[in-house]
């Protein structure tokens, strides 16, 4: 059952990523990273990381979709399209061939799979693990004060003169 | 054949090579911003297809993941800015017309 739903959203997100960079069109290439990210939502509840689809969703879907769309419609390039430029044909040389060598590496090497069941509601030993004895607390308040730099930033940037 | 570890990592091996297309070929700014989502998201499938295979009960991978999104959710917030910013002063987010740095 596991494996066809994963192969559905597999496919499904290929297409999709393949979409955002083939469309003509920017506005509909946005919206099918949109989906895209949908997907891997999907994929990390196959993977059993409940607390991380829903984060998913809410950042990627919610968030950084809007920015995305918002640029796109404040800048008016949606009718120029989506044009490659002249880095085309070197471009996919180098990402097949960097696929060739991910894939035969990923294959290819022994892993040392766990037969341990994965825990079922992870919200709770996320939460232990980040905010608990040698934890990740010091990087959770590093993220903090990154977040808020970036969001003086984006204001300063965007700032009319 | 049942799905284990090596399928997720060649879906994130795939979606990352799609991205690092879309990052080289692009000219529109917003797009090659999109693809480096894609690219991005592929590392933190691999990353929590790691945490389930190999370190079940331990998550590292999940949390590691949580904050590639939130590193990730700051990028796109900056990245945005200053291709509007520009934009603004120059009417074009196309990426070949970006040389005010070269000399």
């Amino acid at each position: 059952m596991l494996d066809i739903v994963f192969w559905v959203l597999a496919l499904v997100a290929v297409g999709a990523a393949l979409a955002v960079v083939l469309l003509r069109n920017v506005f509909r290439a946005a919206l099918s990273l949109i989906l895209l990210f949908l997907v891997i939502a999907g994929i990390y509840i196959t993977l059993y990381a409940d607390f991380l689809a829903v984060v998913q969703i809410l950042i990627y879907v919610g968030a950084v979709s809007i920015l995305i769309i918002v640029a796109i419609m404040l800048s008016r390039d949606v009718l120029q399209g989506n044009p490659s430029g002249r880095m085309r044909v070197p471009a996919l040389v180098v990402s097949a061939l960097l696929l060739g060598m991910m894939v035969l590496s990923a294959v290819n090497t022994e892993w040392h799979i766990e037969d341990m069941p994965p825990l079922a509601p992870t919200t709770a030993p996320i939460g232990a693990r980040l905010f608990g004895d040698g934890g990740f607390i010091l990087p959770v308040q590093i993220s903090a004060v990154l977040l808020l730099a970036a969001v003086l930033g984006a204001i300063v940037l965007m700032r009319e003169k | 054949m049942t799905v284990g570890l090596e399928h997720y990592l060649v879906l994130s091996g795939v979606l990352f090579s799609i991205g690092l297309y879309g990052v080289l070929a692009k000219r529109n700014a917003v797009v090659i911003l999109m693809c480096i989502e894609i690219m991005l998201n592929a590392v933190n499938i691999s990353l929590v297809a790691f945490s389930r295979y190999v370190v079940p009960v331990f998550l590292t991978g999940q949390i590691f993941a949580l904050f590639v999104i939130v590193v990730a959710a700051a990028e796109a917030a900056v990245g945005i800015a200053i291709i509007m910013t520009i934009y603004r002063n120059r009417e074009s987010v196309d990426v070949d017309k970006f040389d005010l740095m070269k000399w």
